[in-house]
C-alpha cells in the first residue's frame, strides 16, 4: 500500500534548494510519437499497416516486415507482469536521488512486452492497467498501475513523479472572477490543495461570487492585473516562490470579426490579456517556479493555461479573440521548450466556447465553471499535459488533425452566431 | 517692478505657494467603467525599455501608455458629441490662456460625505457666492468633495445600478456657463459628471452642457482642501495631442498666504 503522503514541512533555510536532475530525455523521432500521445494520457504503439505486428519500442521501420508504414493506434491498457526489480542504484542523477526504483516488464494484452515504472501496489503475476505518460524529460513513459483503486493510489512516490497532483500543493489562480476561476478554486481545495492563491484585478471593481470565496479557508487574495507588467512582477515577488502549480484563468474574450470591428482597441485588449498576460505570467512566475522544481516536497511542478480551441483554427464570429488565443497557444508552445530540463509540465486545457456572458447567444453546448474545473483538476491529477474539454473541443481535435485545410474552410463558412 | 518678476519674488520668497492637485499616474489608480460591451478606458501602463541594463546599459526609460482621460486629466469640447463641431475644440487647438486662471474651491465636502449621490445645484451654487462673493468670469471653478481622499473601492462606488459619486445637474451646470462664464468644472471625481449622470436629465449634464458650450472639465483631482475658496490661480496644460479629446496633466494652484 502506498504511504499516504504527510503534508510538507517548511522548508529548512539553511538547506539548499536543488537544481532539477532529469531521467534520460534523449528520443528518436519515431520515439517522439509515442510521447506526444503520452503527453495526452494516450496509450498507443505502432501498428504495421502491411503485417499488422505490433512495435515496441518505437521503430522507424516494422521488425517484422520492413515496412515504413507505421502507424499509431491507442490500445487495451491491460497487461501482465512478467517480472519486476527494485534498483539500488543508478548513473542517472534523477534516478540516484530516488532509490529504490521499482520497475518490471509487462506482457500487454495487445502482445508487446514492454517496459514500465512501477506503482507499489502491484508485483509480478499481477493483471495490470498500464497508463503512458511524460515523465520529467518530458518524454514518454509506461507505468503499471493496480487494476482497481487503491489506499492513497496517487500518493505512491513513482505515480506523484509522473502527477502533477494539486494534494498538498500551492495553487495560483490568475483570475477569480470568472466562473471558471470560483470553481477551480473550490475544487482545488476539494482536492487537498495546501493553499489557493486568488489572484484578482481592480479590486475596487465588485464581482459576483467574492463573498463565497472571502469565506472559503486556505485561500488567499493576490492583487494581480495580467495586462499590467508592475502587478504581475509585484505578486511574483510577494508570492512566486510558493507557487508550485500556476493556471492562468485570465481570458478575454469579445464577439467579432476583424472587419466587423471598428479599430484595433478590442483586438489590442484581447492581445493584453491572452498573449502579453501569459507573457508577463511567464517571464515574472515562469523563472522562479523552475528553481524551485526540486525544492523538496514543496517543488513546483505545473502550469496550466486555458486556450480557445479555435487557437488551433481561427472561428471568424470570434475571428480577433481566436487570433489572439493563436497568439498565447504559441507562446506557450515556446514556454514548453523553456520549462523542458526543469521538469516542470505545461498543461494546455482546450476547451469550447464557455457558458459565459460573452457565448450567451451560442447554442449549447458549452462549459461551465464546474466542467472546466473538473476537467484542469483532472489533468494535474492524472499528469495530462494536452486536454480536450467538452464535446466541441473534441470534435474539433478530430476535424482539425484528420484536416486542418478543410476545417478553416468550414469554419469561414459558418461565421454567424447561432 | 513688473507684474511677473512680482510673481517670481514671491514665489522665491514663499510668499506665493504651489499646491499639487494631482494624483500620480499609476497602473492602479482607477478609471472609468462602462458597460462592458462600449470600449473601455484603457489604464496607465508602464512597459520597462531599459534600466541599465543589456537593453540599454547606461539609461533607464519606459514606455507608457493610457487613454486621453486615465488619471487626472482634461476634458476638452470635442470629447462630448455636444462639443464636436466648435471650433478650437480639441486639446491642440484651445488657446493657451485658458490654462492659467483664477480658481474658486466650492467646498461641498460634509454634503458629499453625508449623501454619495450630493447633487450640485443652482442653488448652492447661489448660496456659496452670497458667501464668497460673485464667481469672477473666467475662472475655473473646483468642486470639493474630498472624494480623493477615498480608497479606491469607495473611490469608484460601484454598485449593482452602477458607480455613485456626487456631481452637478443641469442647472448648476447653465448656471456656470450662462450666468458666470466659467471656463470650466474641476471635480475630484472619476469624470465631471454624478456616478448616476446617466439617469439626469439631460444625461450627464456636465459633459453634454459644458463641451457644448466650448468649456472644460479637469477631473481627478486632489487636494482641493489645501485652496482657499477663492484667491487661488489655476495652471493646467494638457499635452498639445493632435484632435485630443482631452489629456492627462498635471494641474497646479498658486495659493498667497
Amino acid at each position: 500500500m502506498a504511504k499516504p503522503l504527510s503534508p510538507p514541512k517548511a522548508k529548512n533555510p539553511l538547506l539548499r534548494t536543488r537544481v532539477p536532475a532529469n531521467p534520460p530525455g534523449l528520443r528518436s523521432r519515431a520515439a517522439t510519437g509515442f510521447s506526444a500521445r503520452a503527453a495526452e494520457g494516450i496509450l498507443a504503439l505502432q501498428y504495421c499497416s502491411a503485417c499488422n505486428a505490433v512495435s515496441y519500442p518505437a521503430r522507424d521501420i516494422c521488425a517484422n516486415c520492413w515496412s515504413d508504414d507505421l502507424e499509431w493506434r491507442e490500445i487495451d491498457s491491460a497487461g501482465e507482469i512478467l517480472a519486476s526489480t527494485t534498483l539500488q542504484s543508478s548513473t542517472n542523477v534523477y534516478f540516484r536521488e530516488r532509490m529504490p526504483w521499482r520497475i518490471g516488464t509487462i506482457k500487454l494484452a495487445v502482445g508487446a512486452i514492454v517496459l514500465a515504472h512501477l506503482h507499489v501496489d502491484v508485483n509480478t503475476g499481477d493483471t495490470v492497467r498500464v497508463i503512458a505518460r511524460t515523465d520529467k524529460s518530458g518524454q514518454g513513459v509506461l507505468m503499471a498501475l493496480p487494476t482497481k483503486e487503491t489506499p492513497n493510489m496517487a500518493d505512491d512516490k513513482a505515480m506523484r513523479e509522473l502527477t502533477c497532483d494539486p494534494k498538498y500543493r500551492r495553487v495560483l489562480v490568475t483570475d477569480v472572477r470568472t466562473e471558471t476561476g470560483q470553481a477551480l478554486t473550490k475544487a482545488l481545495l476539494a482536492a487537498g490543495a495546501k493553499k489557493v492563491f486568488l489572484g484578482v484585478a481592480d479590486d475596487w471593481k465588485p464581482f459576483p461570487g467574492k463573498a463565497e470565496l472571502e469565506s472559503l479557508e486556505n485561500t488567499e487574495f493576490v492583487p494581480l492585473n495580467v495586462t499590467l507588467d508592475g502587478s504581475v512582477l509585484e505578486a511574483s515577488k510577494s508570492i512566486g516562490a510558493k507557487v508550485d502549480i500556476l493556471i492562468n484563468t485570465a481570458q478575454y474574450v469579445r464577439p467579432g470579426s476583424v472587419m466587423s470591428r471598428n479599430g484595433t482597441v478590442t483586438a489590442k485588449d484581447e492581445m493584453e490579456v491572452n498573449y502579453f498576460g501569459l507573457h508577463r505570467l511567464l517571464q515574472h512566475f515562469g523563472p522562479i517556479m523552475r528553481s524551485r522544481a526540486a525544492d523538496g516536497d514543496n517543488s513546483a511542478v505545473a502550469w496550466v493555461n486555458m486556450f480557445s480551441i479555435y487557437a488551433l483554427s481561427n472561428w471568424p464570429a470570434y475571428g480577433t479573440a481566436s487570433a489572439s488565443q493563436a497568439a498565447a497557444y504559441s507562446l506557450a508552445q515556446n514556454a514548453r521548450a523553456d520549462f523542458m530540463g526543469s521538469g516542470i509540465k505545461l498543461i494546455n486545457v482546450l476547451h469550447g466556447p464557455l457558458d459565459d456572458e460573452w457565448h450567451q447567444p451560442l447554442s449549447p453546448p458549452k462549459l461551465t465553471g464546474n466542467k472546466m474545473s473538473g476537467s484542469i483538476v483532472a489533468a494535474l491529477q492524472q499528469g495530462i499535459e494536452l486536454t480536450f474539454v467538452g464535446d466541441i473541443a473534441n470534435d474539433f481535435k478530430d476535424r482539425w488533425r484528420e484536416d486542418p485545410g478543410v476545417l478553416e474552410r468550414e469554419l469561414a463558412h459558418n461565421t454567424h452566431i447561432d | 517692478m513688473g507684474i511677473l518678476q512680482q510673481l517670481g519674488e514671491a514665489i522665491d520668497s514663499g510668499k506665493i505657494r504651489s499646491i499639487d492637485l494631482t494624483h500620480t499616474l499609476d497602473p492602479d489608480f482607477p478609471v472609468l467603467v462602462l458597460p462592458p460591451e462600449f470600449g473601455q478606458c484603457q489604464p496607465f501602463r508602464i512597459e520597462e525599455v531599459s534600466k541599465y541594463d543589456e537593453r540599454g546599459p547606461a539609461w533607464y526609460w519606459r514606455n507608457f501608455s493610457c487613454n486621453e482621460h486615465t488619471g487626472t486629466h482634461f476634458d476638452a469640447p470635442i470629447h462630448w458629441v455636444t462639443g464636436r463641431d466648435l471650433p478650437n475644440g480639441s486639446v491642440d487647438t484651445i488657446a493657451p490662456d485658458v490654462f492659467t486662471r483664477p480658481a474658486c474651491v466650492l467646498d461641498f465636502s460634509a454634503e458629499a460625505s453625508a449623501d454619495a449621490d450630493f447633487i450640485l445645484t443652482a442653488d448652492h451654487i447661489k448660496a456659496w457666492e452670497s458667501t464668497h462673493g460673485e464667481i469672477p468670469s473666467g475662472s475655473w471653478v473646483l468642486f470639493r468633495t474630498d472624494w480623493s481622499k477615498r480608497n479606491p473601492t469607495d473611490y469608484v462606488n460601484l454598485k449593482d445600478d452602477g458607480a455613485h459619486s456626487p456631481g452637478p445637474d443641469g442647472s448648476a451646470i447653465r448656471y456656470l456657463v450662462e450666468e458666470r462664464d466659467a471656463m470650466g468644472l474641476g471635480v475630484e471625481t472619476i469624470g465631471t459628471d454624478a456616478g448616476q449622470g446617466h439617469t439626469f436629465d439631460p444625461p450627464y449634464p456636465a459633459h453634454a452642457l459644458l463641451h457644448g458650450a466650448g468649456r472644460y472639465g479637469l477631473q481627478c483631482l486632489k487636494n482641493l482642501d489645501q485652496l482657499p475658496a477663492t484667491g487661488a490661480f489655476l495652471v493646467c496644460a494638457p499635452l498639445k495631442i493632435k484632435h485630443g479629446s482631452g489629456s492627462p496633466l498635471r494641474v497646479l494652484a498658486l495659493v498667497e498666504d
